[in-house]
């Protein structure tokens, strides 16, 4: 098959070599798609296994973790993330597709940010990786944007009663990244210990970062 | 369009619900749809507004039912079809029986690092200046395109806040059918909650959509009270 490869991290899930029998409806139909587009020589097998290789395990979380770090400890980083998001998040080397427009939007005590696409799917790749699937379905899409309240409760975070809540819908090509506030207690944090402590979701705003351990 | 993707404010779905340790895909297929719909899109046989318009195109029912990798493989494979690159029967078979159609370009493995690196930018200059300015109050018109547009219902006729002005950027409504990039310009709108959810508001919410310049009208300052 075109796209034979050893991918050692993950191939428990690599099933092409079965049999076509033991495989699903999805599976038979997905493959025929590929075969033809394949051999019709519109999709080149080699990008296939670059582009899958780049989201599942080069593109991701850490990424972000490392901007909000840097903006917790360098005022000019954050200055600058604050005015040009993508230009500062190109001096860390972070950028491309599905976040060449980058907006991000910082907590305080009085306001709170929280990220959604209602219409479909829209996150900021370069610094967060591919959306996860509650991201992309229905109870997130339709219930964020009228009861975020609510949504969060169900993240297990409640915010204070008079700090506001404002919820970015991501409906144009702008892709949106929430600064989290610095935890308390992460004076002597340096910027890897500090990118530890930041979360997916509490850059998508459905989270807060972790609170360093004590005596850590 | 109207379709099923259009959800702000729906109710019935129920509770959210993450997946502790979610791995990024869930199925071998899920991975090579991804990547498929990546290099398809590349082709410049359409662009990103059709292939959402694509996945907006599935029935309601449907669209709520199937899978997110679902959706895009349904809309994929219409949009193959649709263009003439293969045939119904060449792809319920994977056996190629017809010519392949030339295309733009072809992704090839060597440039996707380099290439999705960059990214694949969608603004672009306008002759005219930006119609409104932050401060400016604005109605979101009363459009219902059978065709897509990126204004979601639960905003529209209803009255925000320009807060920012964000350049010009290729307009979906138009890119979607390949009718042209038509930029317009960007904006942040800012709406309370309680003038789009009325007493079904949460204290102290507001949100915001990201609304290109015809999707606005003027409103008049509200009198000093």
């Amino acid at each position: 098959m075109a796209h034979d490869h050893d991918h050692a991290d993950h191939d428990h899930d690599h099933d092409h070599s079965h049999p076509a029998s033991e495989l699903s409806p999805m599976e038979l139909r997905v493959r025929a798609l590929e075969s033809v587009l394949v051999e019709k020589g519109y999709v080149d097998p080699a990008a296939l296994d670059a582009l899958i290789e780049t989201y599942e395990t080069k593109v991701g979380p850490h990424n972000g973790a490392r901007v909000v770090a840097r903006a917790w400890v360098d005022p000019a980083f954050r200055a600058h993330l604050m005015a040009d998001a993508t230009a500062a998040m190109r001096e860390l080397g972070i950028g491309g597709r599905g976040g060449e427009h980058m907006v991000v939007v910082a907590n305080t005590p009085e306001e709170h940010n929280l990220v959604v696409c209602t219409l479909c799917s829209c996150y900021p790749w370069p610094v967060l990786g591919l959306p996860p699937v509650w991201y992309k379905s229905p109870p997130y899409r339709s219930r964020a944007v009228i009861e975020p309240r609510a949504v969060l409760a169900e993240f297990g975070v409640t915010l204070p009663a008079d700090q506001r809540i404002r919820v970015w819908d991501s409906t144009a090509e702008l892709r949106y990244m929430v600064l989290p506030m610095r935890p308390a207690g992460t004076e002597g944090l340096d910027e890897a210990a500090l990118a530890a402590l930041v979360t997916r979701d509490a850059m998508i705003g459905t989270g807060l970062p972790r609170t360093p351990e004590r005596n850590a | 369009m109207n379709g099923g993707q259009d959800l702000g404010g729906m109710h019935g779905f129920g509770p959210v619900a993450p997946e502790a340790d979610e791995p990024r895909f869930h199925a071998p297929w899920e991975k090579r749809v991804f990547g498929l719909a990546m290099a398809m899109g590349f082709t410049g046989t359409w662009n990103l507004d059709a292939s959402r318009a694509a996945r907006e195109a599935l029935p309601p029912g449907e669209y709520l039912t199937s899978s997110y990798y679902a959706i895009w493989f349904k809309a994929l494979a219409r949009q193959v079809e649709a263009h003439g690159l293969a045939t119904a029967d060449e792809l319920a078979s994977g056996t190629v029986s017809t010519p392949a159609l030339p295309v733009k370009r072809v992704l090839r493995g060597e440039a996707v690092a380099r290439l999705f690196a960059g990214g694949f930018p969608s603004d672009r200059p306008v002759a005219t200046p930006a119609r409104f300015a932050p401060g400016e109050r604005v109605r979101a018109r009363r459009i219902n395109p059978a065709g897509h547009t990126r204004l979601p219902r639960y905003v529209r006729g209803q009255v925000g806040t320009v807060e920012a002005v964000h350049g010009s950027f290729v307009f979906p409504d138009t890119n979607a059918n390949l009718a042209g990039e038509a930029p317009q310009w960007l904006y942040t709108v800012r709406f309370a909650g309680r003038d789009l959810w009325g007493d079904a508001a949460e204290a102290g919410h507001a949100v915001s959509v990201n609304a290109f310049e015809s999707y606005l009208d003027p409103v008049d300052p509200e009198p000093a009270a």
